[in-house]
């Protein structure tokens, strides 16, 4: 059993009677809610998991951000425009859910501009032409949705809510950067190139970021038995390369990966080794950008210090103002 | 006529565009994540409008071009824009009294445009006025929490105030294609605009606390192309990719 030898937050055995009733919750496919009883290690497990979520979309803003100013037409601004800003809004829903566990965003924030909490390492990468704006789209959007749509019906209900109001956005998203690939793709030799580079640069990204090979996972089986977990992360890397790579076709482009081969009797694509040395580096710091995009934030955050402040001052001498007229 | 309003309606593009670009500079770096969504709301409208008036105009000449041939490849020279517009975006307190100057002015502006005998722009201010009453509302309300707070917060927008005062001037001026329009009753009269502006922005600026500037120079130029040094980065950096790679599809 999983759940036994799990301790509550004063290091005290959790009561067995209210974990098989937790459990047994669970398995009938019923939500966890806020005011519900549950494991301290399931809310811990599930303050990791939501706030990296929630972090990934804030740093997920910079790389795309990046061609906002340069997009090439009056459309491809305002539909970029509009997606960074649905990230944004995705890490406000997500943070806000995961406030219902007992932390606050503050809290949640310092972790991140700490270097205590993760996020995606695919946002580690640069995003050097704008083809890189599709290939983000179509694949690291692509990949999202294979993570999120069996999270729309995690155990926990704020979290399960959260993902199926993501989801509907995450398609829009992965459909625009889809069809900024095909327009290159269908260009002229050199925006055929450059779709052809940004595919080179994200495609070995996109496959880490569904996390370690099952057998090096460490938080996988008990995160599968609370349901906050549907999938290994293998069988949705699989899923994502079989769905993706026919796409790449469509478009007439290839995929980076010369042991790539459809098997026949697996009904699924057979890939080549990830090199997981390289993916271990960017998830410690050492990726092409960790320090870019985090000092993005923490300048950002810095520099919004005094506005913040300012808002608070001002709200309490709004309250004081009243309560004297009262 | 049709020139005379392919002209203004440049005008019109070219300065929403410029402040919706600026203002898309803030998104994944706001002082928090509310404020990042709602300048971001604010840089998408503006970037709307500029693209419905950039059509209007294109559809004017002859031969017709597209909106995006009008944003994207004409230089600095051939923008219309008051200089306003294309000014760094500074610090939060620059970026919200800046748009709260050119909301209230857009506020009247299309209030009044909406009456237009030209149906199409009524149309278009019609739907530009709505979104407009909400970003005034924002930048108003942001423009009191920080006068009426922290010493820092009342500073940074006294000096904002101090550097942005004299670009405001410039918002009302007409040029003859322009007062042409206005006989015809197709573009607003732009000597009320001013008024009911100065209405309303000076009593606000006392309510806040803060201290008109006394004396700086007065900008103008931008009817007739004549702009910062600014506006030429804005537009190499916005243009990069049609002139790298002409006659492309995106
Ligand atoms: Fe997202
Ligand atoms: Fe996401
Ligand atoms: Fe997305």
């Amino acid at each position: 059993m999983y759940s036994q030898g799990l301790t509550d937050a004063k290091g005290q055995a959790e009561p067995e009677e209210l974990m098989a009733e937790f459990q047994a919750k669970i398995d009938r496919e019923e939500k966890i809610e806020p005011r519900d009883w549950m494991p301290e290690a399931y809310r811990k497990t599930l303050i990791r998991q939501m706030s990296q979520h929630a972090h990934s979309e804030i740093v997920g803003q910079l790389p795309e951000g990046n061609w906002i100013t340069r997009a090439p037409t009056l459309k491809r601004k305002m539909i970029l425009l509009a997606k960074v800003q649905d990230e944004a809004g995705h890490g406000l829903y997500i943070y806000s859910a995961t406030e219902t566990l007992g932390v606050t965003r503050d809290q949640l924030t310092d972790e991140l501009l700490t270097g205590k909490a993760k996020y995606s390492s695919i946002f580690n990468y640069p995003t050097p032409s704008w083809a890189d704006i599709g290939a983000i789209g179509w694949l690291v959007d692509g990949a999202a949705i294979m993570n999120q749509v069996p999270l729309c019906r995690a155990s926990y209900g704020p979290y399960a809510r959260s993902m199926i109001r993501i989801c509907k956005e995450e398609s829009f998203h992965q459909r625009q950067g889809y069809e900024i690939m095909t327009v290159l793709a269908r260009g002229s030799q050199a925006q055929k190139d450059m779709a052809q580079r940004a595919l080179n640069r994200f495609w070995w990204p996109a496959l880490m970021m569904f996390g370690p090979s099952d057998k090096d996972s460490t938080h996988s089986a008990q995160s599968m038995q609370w349901k906050i977990k549907r999938f290994t992360n293998d069988d949705l890397r699989q899923k994502f390369i079989d769905a993706t790579v026919p796409q790449a076709e469509h478009l007439g482009l290839t995929v980076p990966d010369p042991d790539l081969q459809w098997n026949e009797t697996t009904g699924h694509y057979d890939h080549g080794e990830i090199d997981w040395h390289e993916f271990m580096q960017v998830i410690k710091g050492n990726g092409p950008c960790n320090k870019e995009r985090m000092q993005a934030r923490i300048n950002a955050h810095e520099a919004g210090a005094w506005v913040r402040e300012a808002a608070q001052v001002f709200q309490q001498n709004q309250a004081k103002s009243n309560s004297e007229a009262a | 006529m049709q020139k005379d309003l392919s002209q203004y309606t440049l005008r019109l593009a070219d300065s929403a565009l410029t402040m919706g670009q600026r203002l898309a500079e803030w998104c994944g770096h706001g002082p928090y994540l509310e404020e990042d969504v709602a300048l971001t709301n604010v840089s998408l409208d503006l970037i709307g409008h500029a693209h419905m008036f950039y059509q209007m105009a294109g559809a004017m000449q002859e031969p017709a071009v597209t909106a995006d041939d009008l944003a994207f490849l004409r230089d600095a020279h051939e923008y219309r824009n008051p200089l306003i517009t294309e000014l760094p975006r500074g610090d939060f307190a620059y970026t919200t009294l800046k748009q709260y100057f050119i909301d209230v002015f857009n506020l009247y502006l299309y209030q009044a445009m909406a009456t237009s005998t030209h149906e199409e722009l009524a149309a278009v201010a019609k739907k530009a006025g709505m979104e407009v009453k909400y970003h005034l509302a924002r930048s108003e309300a942001w423009c009191e929490r920080l006068s009426l707070s922290t010493d820092e917060a009342k500073a940074r927008i006294q000096q904002a105030l101090d550097d942005l005062w004299f670009y405001t001037p410039e918002l009302f001026e007409t040029d003859a294609a322009m007062q042409r329009l206005t006989a015809a009753g197709v573009a607003p009269d732009y000597a009320t605009i001013q008024q009911q502006w100065q209405q309303r922005v000076e009593p606000f600026m006392a309510l806040c606390g803060l201290t008109l500037p006394q004396a700086g120079w007065v900008a103008t130029g931008g009817l007739q192309g004549e702009h910062t040094e600014h506006l030429g980065f804005m537009l190499a950096e916005m243009q990069f990719l049609p002139r790298a790679y002409p006659g492309c599809e995106w």
